[in-house]
């Protein structure tokens, strides 16, 4: 095994004290980056790259670099999870799905198993992400090559299949809700013909509605709002603060087996593709609820909902790492910034990186090991530290939560008007809640609607308005026929059930 | 002994902090964080030329005050110049451009100009290269003309960065030059064209030389043609035994096409000269560092770097050719 | 005012809600006739998307305007009594006025110190608070942000008078 005499060379690199307090330090920067809403994973690095410039230029500093910087990005990855749970503020936006079952499990009083789930799975995610990266990444490479925009596009199709149809209430309202998602992804310009949409020439209007500030504003100051009509407390002040409930959460989760393996499938191809964390984080939480035993729970506070996109989103945010090195594309905005990272410190990544730097690649590949479970071993122990977080009373922890969901919000893109926008989102988030409109399905056509749209209309320039072309070959026709299915399975499990009923009758 | 030294010093000290007091007086120099706007997201070739910048002053020490990237590619990068252009007489803005300054106010409508802000200099001239992928059986830009010419129109897909942009600009120009019909197929990043073009998604590119130098090494890609009126000066081995100077002129390949884009600095309007010079100079000093030079080579650039008036009336001359071009494509807005 | 009032129908507030997705989603139908919203030869116009998008948004609206009109008995439940209007007001209003004092044309504080204020009136105001409690908390938080935003990480946040008198700016 090549592979695994390249992997123990790489620990030999990656295993130096000098490296080690790096990880250190990069995985608490990113679990801070993390935790704050707007300042994401890919802000973060952007920022320290300068920082990593000396440092790069060092022999042997390159692998230090980019251990330091992809610390922060697992340590991101790790963070998003805990304001999620406890705020219903995603911090990061592959940590939406984990509010859907996070924030209830800490309303219940079970903050300390949500985010021990949370952490834990997204470790799992992790390793198994590293791991087929080590053994199969030319394979992998070559995989990823074969997407082109119909590929996407039916990606995109199955993320969003595997997720809708799943929100109770009045069709009508999730119609609303989810076209206006649409609308909103529109705003600004249209990568296919460069035209301006939706701006009416408001130049706040130009750069588009951006998925955190809705996210921040609908979830978390929506929240708050709701919070402070029912008295002014937070449920959940009773979590357990010791390390016990580590273990105990570590008992249960053995159970989830099934949609563990499932949701790092669904996050590994869509980080190797690359469709992005975000995107697998829901399409695994979708899939997760349609097979789960407990799948009409979901929503209310079951581990297994946390799980789910936890270890998708951290799988794919690992394997996205994969096209970035071996074909130079991006499999996340965080990874495009490391990506600029290793072309300024003069390495090319591409399919030579592997041949030409190998103690580079493989001292980033040991690390990835290594910065996981470094960032496993500092998010379980501040676990309780978090838990207790929810026992600060509520006029305290308030106006600090407004304060960073403001700071959050300005920091996306330097902007005042995002952060009115935000507290725009915020009474919508209040107003929906009342109204048992659905805000779940809005996200995601905000989050998939441009690129779905996007992959689509190349696709159409391509073939030439020949729609055929998501049946041309037998991988887009699988896809695009999985999805259909997905989509139409509530139909066609009625016609099933009918069907079968009709023949009972007639035997 | 010791106190007189000890008073020396100090004395020293008092002078010199005193003079430091005066020096600007004589030389502008930033009095807080510069932030220098990026028209573009992360992780693009501007966004990885400013952060080389800001890397590059701060290992060097080359400015007393911080700078700071930001990011405002919002709208095609109108949301970055509409930032620059909206801080007339601050000192503390500069921004890198990219072909955007002209083409996206031609093609959206939304109202600026480069005549709004003050030009400061030239870093470089980012090359474009016509890209096959290497099963291709044209070995030459001309063989591969005729080959599109043959598939009939529109039947070949060209991968470009963005709509109405440099990459759809000198499509259109190879177009006119030459009378074959590509369809344009917009992508968000070069990279992404790049490997759409190894996955044969697409049948050519004209990505930057630093988008698909990786690819090309591999050999997955082949180089037919550079967009330039001269080639590029690289002559150490690439790929194989290529260099980039082994890559024919467009013009020597026989589809005689040119097109190199500004990656130049501008300030905010109404600034005074005195600060337009610091900043000619600290990135002149930017400019001699290895590690500008080496991000240079990787890169393939042009190093053509001017300044001053001769700046000015090539962004204008620029502008004039951008214009033409949108115009006879029919890029412009409607108004 | 009575605590328990209502202060709007379920059904006035459905309606609100509904007409305002009906205008939002007319707005998003009328830019995409601009830009052209047909199926060309090489496959939809840029407004071809959202043209539909906001037919469907118009549509589900009325829908939802017919039946909040059908709601019956529960269309007069009360959709927020006076007591919870007062209480969610009393937090809106506040960090309205905080985000307008972070940066506005007239008078800005800058992020850190309209954060300090926010803080402060906050706990005192809804936790009754003393001094004691409040400035520690409302300082501590604000020279953490501080710390982390402007030395650590320098991403530069709106800042005010206090910020240019200590030399940051």
């Amino acid at each position: 095994m090549q592979e695994i005499q390249s992997l123990m060379g790489g620990f030999a690199v990656a295993m130096s004290w000098f490296n080690l307090a790096l990880m250190l330090a990069g995985v608490s920067l990113g679990v801070l980056i993390g935790v704050l809403p707007g300042l994401g994973g890919a802000n973060g690095v952007a920022i320290l790259l300068p920082l990593t410039f000396t440092m790069s230029q060092q022999p042997g500093g390159a692998t230090s670099a980019i251990i330091l910087l992809s610390c922060i990005y697992w340590g991101a990855l790790f963070g998003g999870a805990i304001t999620s749970i406890l705020f219903n503020i995603p911090g990061e936006p592959w940590s939406v799905a984990t509010t859907f079952d996070g924030y209830p499990l800490a309303q219940k009083g079970r903050a300390g198993a949500a985010l021990t789930a949370a952490f834990t799975s997204s470790f799992i995610g992790a390793l198994v992400a590293v791991i087929l990266i080590t053994f199969i990444s030319p394979i992998i490479a070559r995989f990823a090559l074969r997407f082109g925009p119909p590929e996407f596009f039916s990606v995109y199709l199955l993320t969003f299949s595997a997720f809708v149809g799943m929100a109770k209430g009045a069709p009508f309202k999730t119609i609303a809700a989810m076209m206006t998602g649409f609308a909103l992804a529109a705003v600004g310009i249209d990568t296919v013909t460069g035209q301006l949409r939706l701006t009416f020439e408001i130049p706040a209007l130009l750069k588009g509605f951006d998925f955190l500030i809705a996210v921040i504003g609908l979830f978390g100051i929506g929240e708050i709002l709701l919070t402070i009509e029912e008295g002014l407390e937070f449920k959940g002040a009773k979590a357990k603060l010791n390390m016990r409930v580590v273990l105990e959460t570590w008992k249960e989760l053995p159970r989830y087996w099934k949609t563990s393996i499932r949701s790092s499938a669904v996050g590994c191809l869509m980080g190797i593709v690359p469709g992005g964390a975000t995107p697998a984080s829901f399409m695994s939480y979708g899939l997760a609820k349609r097979m789960s035993r407990d799948g009409e729970e979901f929503g209310t506070g079951k581990v297994e909902g946390v799980v789910a996109p936890e270890t998708a989103a951290h799988a794919a945010g690992t394997s996205a790492l994969l096209p970035m090195l071996t074909l130079g594309v991006p499999g996340s905005p965080t990874a495009a910034v490391l990506l600029g990272g290793l072309l300024i410190w003069g390495l090319q990544p591409g399919p030579l990186l592997f041949v030409e730097k190998a103690d580079f690649v493989w001292g980033l590949i040991a690390s990835m090991y290594l910065g996981n479970i470094v960032g496993l071993i500092v998010v379980l122990t501040c676990v309780p530290l978090f838990a207790s977080i929810l026992r600060i009373p509520f006029a305290i922890i308030a106006p600090v939560i407004l304060v960073i969901c403001a700071i959050g919000a300005y920091t996306v893109h330097n902007s005042m008007f995002d952060v009115w926008l935000m507290l725009v989102f915020g009474v919508l988030g209040y107003v929906f809640k009342k109204l048992d409109y659905p805000m779940a399905p809005l996200v995601l056509a905000l989050v998939l609607g441009d690129r779905a749209e996007d992959s689509f209309r190349q696709s159409m320039l391509g073939s030439q308005g020949d729609m055929g072309i998501f049946f041309a070959n037998p991988l887009v026709g699988t896809i695009t026929s999985a999805a259909l299915l997905l989509l139409f399975w509530p139909l066609i499990s009625r016609a099933i059930a009918i069907a079968r009923g009709r023949n009972g009758r007639g035997g | 002994m010791t106190r007189r030294t000890t008073a020396k010093t100090l004395l020293a000290a008092v002078v010199a902090t005193a003079f430091s007091a005066f020096t600007p007086a004589f030389a502008w120099e930033p009095t807080k964080t510069v932030e220098f706007i990026v028209p573009a997201g992360t992780g693009g070739g501007a966004d990885q030329m400013a952060r080389l910048v800001q890397s590059i002053i701060a290992k060097h020490n080359l400015m007393k005050q911080n700078m700071v990237v930001v990011n405002k590619g919002g709208g095609a990068g109108a949301e970055g110049f509409l930032e620059v252009k909206g801080a007339k007489g601050d000192p503390h803005k500069i921004i890198i451009t990219l072909s955007n300054l002209f083409t996206t106010p031609m093609a959206t409508g939304v109202p600026f100009n480069w005549k709004d802000l003050t030009p400061v200099r030239m870093l470089a001239l980012d090359q474009f290269v016509l890209w096959v992928n290497k099963e291709n059986p044209a070995k030459t830009a001309k063989e591969y003309i005729e080959l599109v010419k043959k598939a009939g129109d529109g039947k070949m897909k060209m991968g470009g960065t963005g709509s109405k942009q440099e990459d759809q600009i000198i499509t259109v120009a190879l177009q006119k030059q030459t009378g074959a019909k590509f369809t344009y197929i917009p992508y968000k990043g070069g990279g992404e064209v790049a490997t759409q073009l190894v996955g044969k998604h697409v049948d050519s590119s004209v990505n930057n030389p630093i988008e698909a130098v990786a690819q090309w090494r591999a050999g997955n890609l082949r180089p037919l043609c550079v967009f330039d009126n001269e080639r590029m000066p690289y002559k150490n081995k690439v790929a194989g035994d290529m260099s980039w100077n082994d890559i024919p002129t467009c013009k020597e390949a026989g589809v005689d096409t040119d097109y190199v884009m500004l990656r130049g600095i501008f300030m905010a309007g109404g600034v005074s000269p005195d600060q337009v010079k610091y900043y000619v100079d600290l990135l002149e000093k930017v400019r001699q560092t290895p590690e500008w030079k080496k991000f240079m080579e990787d890169g393939a650039f042009n190093q053509t770097a001017i300044t001053g008036k001769e700046y000015a009336d090539w962004v204008a001359k620029a502008e004039k050719l951008h214009e033409g071009l949108m115009q006879e494509a029919g890029f412009m807005a409607k108004k | 005012m009575e605590e328990g009032k209502s202060v709007a129908s379920m059904r006035a507030a459905e309606l609100v809600m509904a007409g305002v997705f009906l205008a939002f989603g007319a707005l998003v139908m009328w830019d995409s006739k601009r830009l052209g919203s047909a199926w060309a030869d090489d496959g939809p116009q840029a407004g071809y998307f959202p043209f539909y998008i906001g037919l469907f948004i118009v549509v589900a609206s009325a829908a939802n305007i017919f039946r909040a009109l059908n709601l019956g008995e529960k269309g007069r439940a009360a959709f927020v009594e006076w007591g919870q209007l007062k209480m969610v007001l009393s937090v809106m209003l506040p960090t309205c006025v905080y985000v307008a004092l972070i940066a506005n044309p007239w008078f800005s504080l800058g992020i850190y110190l309209a954060s300090a204020l926010f803080i402060a009136y906050f706990m005192w105001r809804l936790g009754k608070y003393g001094p004691a409690k409040i400035v520690p908390v409302a300082l501590g938080v604000v020279v953490f942000f501080f710390l982390m935003f402007e030395i650590w990480f320098k991403v530069p946040l709106p800042k005010g008078p206090i910020e240019a008198a200590l030399g940051f700016n």
